[in-house]
């Protein structure tokens, strides 16, 4: 007992925990993602999305990945194979490495720098050069096109999405994640709503390019099959595709993880210094929403027809009902409801985006460059300034 | 202990880094190297306690700069280049009489007493205030005449890149 | 190094391994049958006609060296961020003369029409 305190205790427990399991369970969370987003999609589109793997799709990522482990590995002939292979390395790496700065809840986190903020754009611009070089090695016309385009507008809309930011640090004094969620846990307020209202502008700013900087849709020509075939990576099959696949995904969890911190209030829950409160959001809604969606499981499974996936579906349901009445647990609640609140409100974000890849039409790419040099970052820069007046105004 | 682990690893990134830059054939991997070379010049501003000067190494010069760098070699053909010799026949020779000029700057200098270095003291600890408010602090009071010049730098730097980028139309 | 700053470096070297690992470790698994017509550069099945080594706009590095100084820039703007409400109205008056300048600088491109990809 007197050693797993001490094991618990020890600083190099949490940041070691927290290693092992982002770098260990991202791929899977990666994996998920892609099915929601195919499900969310084909919802939109009025039809069901991947039903045959699992029950509802449910096992569909894990065929997805042993799929792409086995398959075989095509280097190019004429490619630079150095640079082939330590490409999409470079991609992963910088993608993953900006979660450690990232908070999930007070004191979970693998570190916090005081300028954790530009630790995350420093690996977004690095993440650049993964791009640029994966397409320069395939030495492919389409690659390299693709890798060129990609990265104009990737470098374009970084002006952007930096000057959204300077915005919420100016409301919060510091560029440490974690003291941009107190900063807003001791002004009573989250930051969208600072400034009377005025913050909602740079927060609109940095959704748009954030949109554009993991290059999703509506900002994906660099990667439309109907234009340059896939872009810069045309030439990367199997394992090597998924690494590029992991880094967009993780830099959207990343993005959507930047805006929830710096302008939805972290991991604090909706009025977190109403005390009131705390039961109905810290019990009640995470109580009643795995217990609606375990509920939910169970009628869907009692339509489907395969029994397997009948029993799988069933399992699922009762699992999710054991959820909900385990989070009414205090001592397991106050653990498990910061994270919670924090990874609804970015999987509410992961939804945004989907949402808009689903609705929107992709620009031209004269269009989206237009859009950034022109529109961004005028407005983003009109944005500081007003918030700078407004906000000492309200100090003073 | 640790932090002399973590210089030396940073100093021969730079100085590895460096010399690869000079000595590859391909002009690309010669970029990479000296994207690896500024890597370790960013570690050696965090051993120093510097972190604002860390991000903003890696964010301006790395993620701005060599992006640049990049762009032009790909923007320009460069295969010519790259099948050239990349030292001429002489190289041992004038290895050779580098180093025997260094070695005589150096017994210069040394006899003149200017080489003593002092006995190596850690970076101060970090009380108070951080890094960038440190700097926020001198920045915007003492040399505020040399930000508002740097604005102007900019401005020169962007009229300049563009009438140099534009066609003669 | 400051504190901090160890389990950053300890995450990015697992992270830098873990994709070096799992593309050596799926060698074991992976078939591998190569010959020449497959290892061809996509070109839906015609040779290529050109080595993609070639000459490509100059608006590409346009965009490049204005991106540099935009974020030189943006990177001024940060101390004064974090600093912003000991600064007061002194540092958003210091602030805000320069913008202006850069303001300046970057209608005059929009104007020249440096800023229009087409």
């Amino acid at each position: 007992m007197d050693m797993l305190q001490a094991i618990l205790a020890h600083p190099w427990f949490t940041p070691l925990l927290l290693t092992a399991l982002i770098i260990g369970l991202f791929p899977l969370v990666a994996g998920y993602i892609v099915l929601v987003e195919r499900k969310v999609l084909a919802d939109m589109q009025v039809r069901l999305g991947p039903m045959r793997v699992g029950p509802h799709g449910l096992l569909q990522p894990i065929a997805d990945a042993l799929k792409l482990l086995l398959k075989e590995d095509i280097i190019p002939e004429e490619s630079d194979k150095a640079l082939f292979w330590f490409a999409p390395v470079i991609s992963t790496f910088t993608a993953l490495s900006a979660f450690c700065v990232i908070p999930f809840a007070s004191g979970v986190y693998v570190a916090d720098v005081n300028v954790g903020l530009l630790v995350i754009s420093a690996m977004s611009s690095v993440g650049i050069l993964g791009i640029v070089l994966g397409g320069w090695a395939s030495n492919s016309h389409y690659s390299l096109l693709g890798a060129l385009r990609s990265a104009a507008q990737l470098v374009s809309y970084e002006v952007a999405l930096a000057l959204a930011l300077l915005s919420g640090v100016m409301a919060a004094g510091t560029l440490s994640m974690a003291g941009i969620v107190r900063a807003q846990q001791e002004r009573h307020i989250w930051f969208i709503f600072d400034n009377y209202g005025l913050m909602l502008i740079p927060f609109v700013v940095y959704v748009i390019s954030a949109v554009a900087e993991t290059n999703r849709a509506p900002f994906d020509l660099p990667e439309a099959e109907s234009e340059l075939v896939a872009g810069f990576h045309t030439e990367y099959s199997g394992f090597r595709w998924a690494l590029y696949f992991l880094a967009e995904y993780a830099n959207i969890f990343v993005v959507s993880a930047v805006a929830v911190t710096l302008f939805l209030g972290g991991w604090l829950r909706p009025f977190p210094n109403v005390s009131w409160l705390e039961l109905p959001f810290n019990y009640g809604f995470p109580a009643l929403l795995f217990l609606l969606i375990g509920l939910g499981s169970l009628r869907l499974a009692r339509k489907l027809t395969w029994r397997p996936h009948a029993i799988g579906m069933t399992g699922v349901g009762l699992f999710m009902i054991l959820l909900a009445g385990v989070v009414l647990i205090p001592p397991v609640n106050a653990v498990v409801s910061s994270p919670f609140w924090f990874l609804i409100k970015v999987g509410g974000f992961v939804y945004l985006m989907i949402w808009l890849r689903g609705t929107f039409p992709r620009f031209r790419y004269d269009q989206l460059m237009n859009i950034g040099w022109k529109i961004m970052i005028p407005v983003a820069l009109g944005a500081i300034l007003l918030n700078a007046i407004v906000g000492m105004l309200r100090i003073s | 202990m640790l932090d002399t682990i973590f210089f030396y690893v940073f100093a021969l990134l730079t100085i590895g880094g460096a010399i690869a830059t000079i000595t590859r054939r391909s002009a690309m991997h010669s970029a990479l190297s000296l994207i690896v070379s500024l890597l370790g010049v960013a570690g050696l501003y965090l051993l120093q306690k510097a972190e604002f000067l860390f991000a903003v190494q890696i964010v301006l010069y790395i993620g701005g700069i060599m992006v640049l760098f990049l762009f032009v070699i790909m923007l320009v053909n460069l295969d010519q280049a790259a099948k050239e010799r990349q030292f001429n026949r002489q190289w041992l020779l004038g290895l050779v009489a580098s180093v025997l000029v260094g070695a005589q700057m150096v017994w210069m200098l040394n006899s003149a007493g200017v080489l003593s270095l002092p006995a190596a003291v850690p970076a101060p600890a970090a009380t108070g205030p951080g890094n960038i408010e440190a700097l926020a602090d001198l920045l915007f009071r003492e040399y505020l005449l040399p930000f508002e010049v740097a604005s102007l730098l900019l401005l020169v730097a962007i009229v300049g890149s563009v009438m140099m980028a534009k066609k003669t139309s | 190094m400051p504190e901090g700053y160890l389990p950053i470096f300890v995450f990015m070297v697992v992270a830098l391994l873990f994709p070096v690992v799992a593309i050596v470790a799926a060698k074991l698994v992976r078939p591998s049958s190569p010959f020449a017509t497959k290892l061809e550069a996509y070109e839906c099945g015609i040779k290529a006609a050109s080595s993609s080594r070639g000459r490509y706009t100059v608006r590409f590095y346009i965009v490049a060296i204005l991106f540099v100084i935009f974020d030189v820039e943006t990177i001024f703007l940060y101390p004064w961020a974090v600093r912003y409400q000991s600064l007061g109205w002194f540092g958003v008056a210091e602030v805000t003369v320069f913008l202006v300048i850069l303001v300046v600088g970057y209608v005059w491109a929009y104007k020249k029409g440096a800023l229009q990809w087409v």
